[in-house]
């Protein structure tokens, strides 16, 4: 293994790992404040009891998110010096800015979590929210880091190196909207049908149970507009990536030459050898529609491109078809539990709803995962879009396949033993005690 | 005066107070785990409870003072960061390894399942965890101060990435930080209980933290005349040097005296007013180096503009996060005041 690849390996891996455990501080917060709310305005003890639990969970995760977080801010440095070195005076102000963010959830979450008894309900409540809030700013500020990476803007390069820097500029950069859209959307998803599916899985056997009932419509609640919204957004992406970075295009469609009336391929494999993708469904004029809403717009392939700047092609399609065929999966679970709660029906009557929302629980995380693929593969051999190499940027430092596989252990271990703290600690039924308050509940009630 | 407060050294100043609150609030949550593991005598177990109450609401919080800093460095001072990233990346490693073994240890104590064996087996990494992270973080900082960082070119792995940092110097100061943390934590911890026994148990701990940092204090200093030439220069040499050190020794002795005295508050109070100091005493003592012997504060600086905005963004996050701190450690600490409490 090259040096260069196991720094790309370790910074996938703390990447991939701390994602996680950062989508889920997003949206458990919300989850959490919207069962608090709940059980302020009815006095229902489910809804109680739900909020305690969750706030439980996410005090888990939240501590290795932290921590996972803290070891990604090093890393930067640690594994890409080159890259910090003239990308910190530029990307460094909404690190700065998700330095403030994070801090501030830390502190409401440290209220939140031990002030149940300490502080009055409004003040617990509005604590939760300042967690919900900031959570999602801090992921904001730092996807909007990513954004850069991939439509830098705000300097003028001279001689490869970046003068007349603007720091606001560019945070404003041309995919910042579009990424921070997509990504806070997939964490309200991605961790709302995953609560989803487990509860979802308890009522199974067990429909009249009321905490999962309660713990259903929470998780529905945020996470099937989310879900449904999300192909929005990543209609928005693919449109900024056409126009912004065309060789990430041609590589997530497989597409290897030139052409107009480019057609959409689902599935299939792209052989950088052959210059071909086989096995795919072709939608004829489906991408030159989607990327640039023409049918007859010109699409730029691979060919286009100095063979130097191709991403590879393989894991960068193939990871962009997991996410929309997941995606979609999920859009439609979505529609179909939001239609019946609608019309005001009982969702644990739906058993095929039911089986479908289990499917569905890991599918946002995969897609999230598949996403980041997409994006940080597909920019390669760049770290800065058009700018910098990623072997440029590389730490001198050799044996870096020691940290990598170091790192690696670690974060395994540590993902073993969240997963048995959660099966143990949260994802128990509670005891069948509550069924004497099932007279409070009326059918597709949310 | 006037070239003192210029836009650089504004921004290195407030990072070596985000480094002060780290030190003054994380420290302490480290020592608390260092006194985990120490743990001793009949009231071993209310020892541990007594320390995971005190620093479970608030660590998560305390241990983004660390963040600040890390993103302040790389956002003001680019090439400073950089050059530390490559050549202690090893001692930094371990240092997060440290952090991310004692954050989750401890929440995964706090969260155990029913299996009984599993309190006591996070504790122990949890406690182990906190006392190894500070040595590290000494070493990296001792590494910084001997002037060992800038990279001289065509040296070979051990020559470039580990003898910057494994030398007595950098050891001897991660001893220090270890003792400090643990010295504040012990002085804390004696505020955060009605019990007597208990407040006497950790009285006598920070006496003898106390008796460890004077010692790894003197050996520090011993080998910095050695070692560490520039350091010991800048701590002996210049105007400041004396009444800096005067001051220290005169906060030193009244954190003894008050525990002695058993004035709890006020040992607090000059506890933390001791460590701060050293603190200063170490960023003075290498100004305008950022990275002695070669990188100033202000050849690192980012431009003007990066340095403004961040300017900014630190006005406009105080505002947010000071009143925020206070309301945490008001409803978690009583009427205590915010900078003193572990």
């Amino acid at each position: 293994m090259t040096d260069l690849l196991a720094a790309r390996s370790q910074m996938a891996m703390s990447l991939g790992f701390h994602i996680i455990f950062a989508m889920v501080g997003i949206g458990m917060p919300l989850l959490m404040v919207v069962a608090e709310w709940r059980w302020q305005r009815s006095g229902d003890q489910a809804y109680l009891e739900l909020a305690h639990r969750w706030a439980k969970g996410t005090a888990i995760l939240f501590a290795v998110g932290a921590v996972s977080g803290t070891v990604l801010s090093f890393e930067l440095g640690l594994l890409w010096p080159g890259f910090m070195a003239q990308a910190g005076a530029i990307i460094g102000m909404p690190f700065s800015l998700e330095g403030f963010a994070f801090f501030t959830e830390a502190i409401f979450l440290g209220i939140y979590l031990y002030g149940w008894d300490r502080i009055s309900p409004p003040a617990h409540l509005a604590s939760g929210v300042l967690v919900a809030v900031s959570g999602a700013l801090s992921g904001i500020f730092v996807v909007i880091a990513n954004a850069w990476m991939n439509t830098p803007a705000g300097f003028n390069l001279v001689n490869g190196r970046m003068v007349n820097i603007d720091p606001i500029a560019a945070m404003r950069n041309p995919a910042a909207f579009a990424q921070t859209l997509h990504m806070t959307l997939a964490a309200y998803a991605a961790t709302a049908f995953v609560v989803a599916g487990i509860h979802a899985l308890r009522l199974l056997p067990d429909p009249r149970n009321v905490f999962h009932r309660r713990a259903l419509a929470v998780a529905l609640l945020v996470g099937a507009p989310a879900a449904l919204l999300q192909p929005l957004s990543g209609d928005l992406n693919a449109r900024v990536v056409a126009r912004w970075q065309p060789v990430k295009l041609a590589a997530m469609e497989g597409l290897f030459s030139t052409q107009s009336g480019a057609p959409l391929r689902i599935g299939g494999w792209p052989d950088e050898s052959t210059g071909e993708t086989q096995y795919a469904i072709e939608i004829p004029k489906g991408l030159s529609l989607l990327a640039f809403h023409d049918l007859n717009a010109e699409v730029k392939g691979l060919d286009a491109f100095p063979r130097a700047d191709w991403p590879p092609v393989a894991p960068v399609h193939i990871a962009f078809q997991i996410m929309v065929g997941l995606g979609t999966y999920m859009a439609l679970v979505a529609v179909w539990a939001l239609v019946l709660m609608a019309r005001r029906r009982d969702l644990t009557g739906h058993r095929w709803l039911l089986r479908a929302l289990v499917a569905a629980a890991p599918m946002g995380f995969i897609c999230t995962e598949a996403g980041w693929v997409v994006t940080e593969v597909g920019r390669q051999p760049w770290v800065i879009h058009g700018v910098l190499r990623t072997a440029d940027a590389v730490t001198p430092m050799p044996g870096l396949v020691v940290p990598f596989v170091t790192f690696t252990l670690l974060y395994c271990f540590l993902g073993a033993i969240v997963a048995r703290l959660l099966y143990q600690q949260v994802l128990k039924s509670p005891t069948t005690s509550e069924e004497g308050t099932l007279d409070t509940v009326r059918p597709g009630e949310i | 005066m006037t070239d003192l407060f210029t836009l650089p050294n504004v921004l290195a100043g407030v990072i070596v107070v985000a480094l002060n609150g780290y030190v003054l609030l994380g420290g302490a949550d480290f020592g608390g785990g260092v006194w985990d593991l120490l743990a001793s005598g009949p009231r071993r177990d209310s020892q541990r409870a007594l320390i995971a109450e005190a620093i479970g609401p608030i660590w998560e919080a305390n241990h983004v003072w660390l963040i600040i800093v890390i993103v302040l460095l790389f956002t003001c001072f680019p090439p400073a960061f950089a050059a530390l990233s490559i050549t202690l990346h090893i001692p930094l490693a371990l240092m997060l390894i440290g952090i991310v073994l004692r954050g989750s240890a401890f929440t995964f104590r706090a969260h155990h399942g029913e299996d009984s064996a599993m309190p006591l087996y996070w504790g122990h990494i949890f406690a182990i965890a906190s006392a190894v992270t500070p040595v590290f973080l000494g070493t990296c900082l001792g590494a910084i101060a001997s002037g060992a960082v800038p990279r001289t070119g065509g040296t070979d792995f051990y020559g470039g990435f580990i003898a910057p940092w494994l030398t007595p110097f950098c050891l001897a100061v991660g001893a220090l930080t270890l003792a400090l943390f643990a010295f504040l934590a012990a002085v804390y911890l004696t505020v955060e209980t009605g019990d007597i026994a208990l407040q006497e148990d950790f009285r006598r701990r920070a006496l003898a933290a106390a008796v460890a940092v004077f010692v790894a204090a003197g050996v520090t200093l011993a080998v910095a005349m050695r070692s560490a030439p520039l350091i010991a220069r800048g701590l002996t040499a210049s105007v400041w040097a004396l009444p800096l050190h005067v001051v220290t020794g005169l906060a030193a002795l009244g954190a003894i005296g008050a525990l002695w005295v058993r004035r709890y508050r006020v040992a607090r109070f000059a506890a933390a007013a001791q460590v701060s100091l050293i603190l200063w005493g170490w960023a003075l003592g290498q100004y305008p180096y950022l990275v002695p012997p070669t990188v100033t504060i202000v050849e690192a600086a980012a431009p003007p503009l990066t340095l403004t905005l961040a300017l900014w963004a630190l006005a406009g996050g105080a505002l947010v996060l000071f009143p925020s701190l206070a309301y945490l450690f008001r409803i978690f600490k009583g009427q205590l005041d915010p900078e003193g409490t572990a």
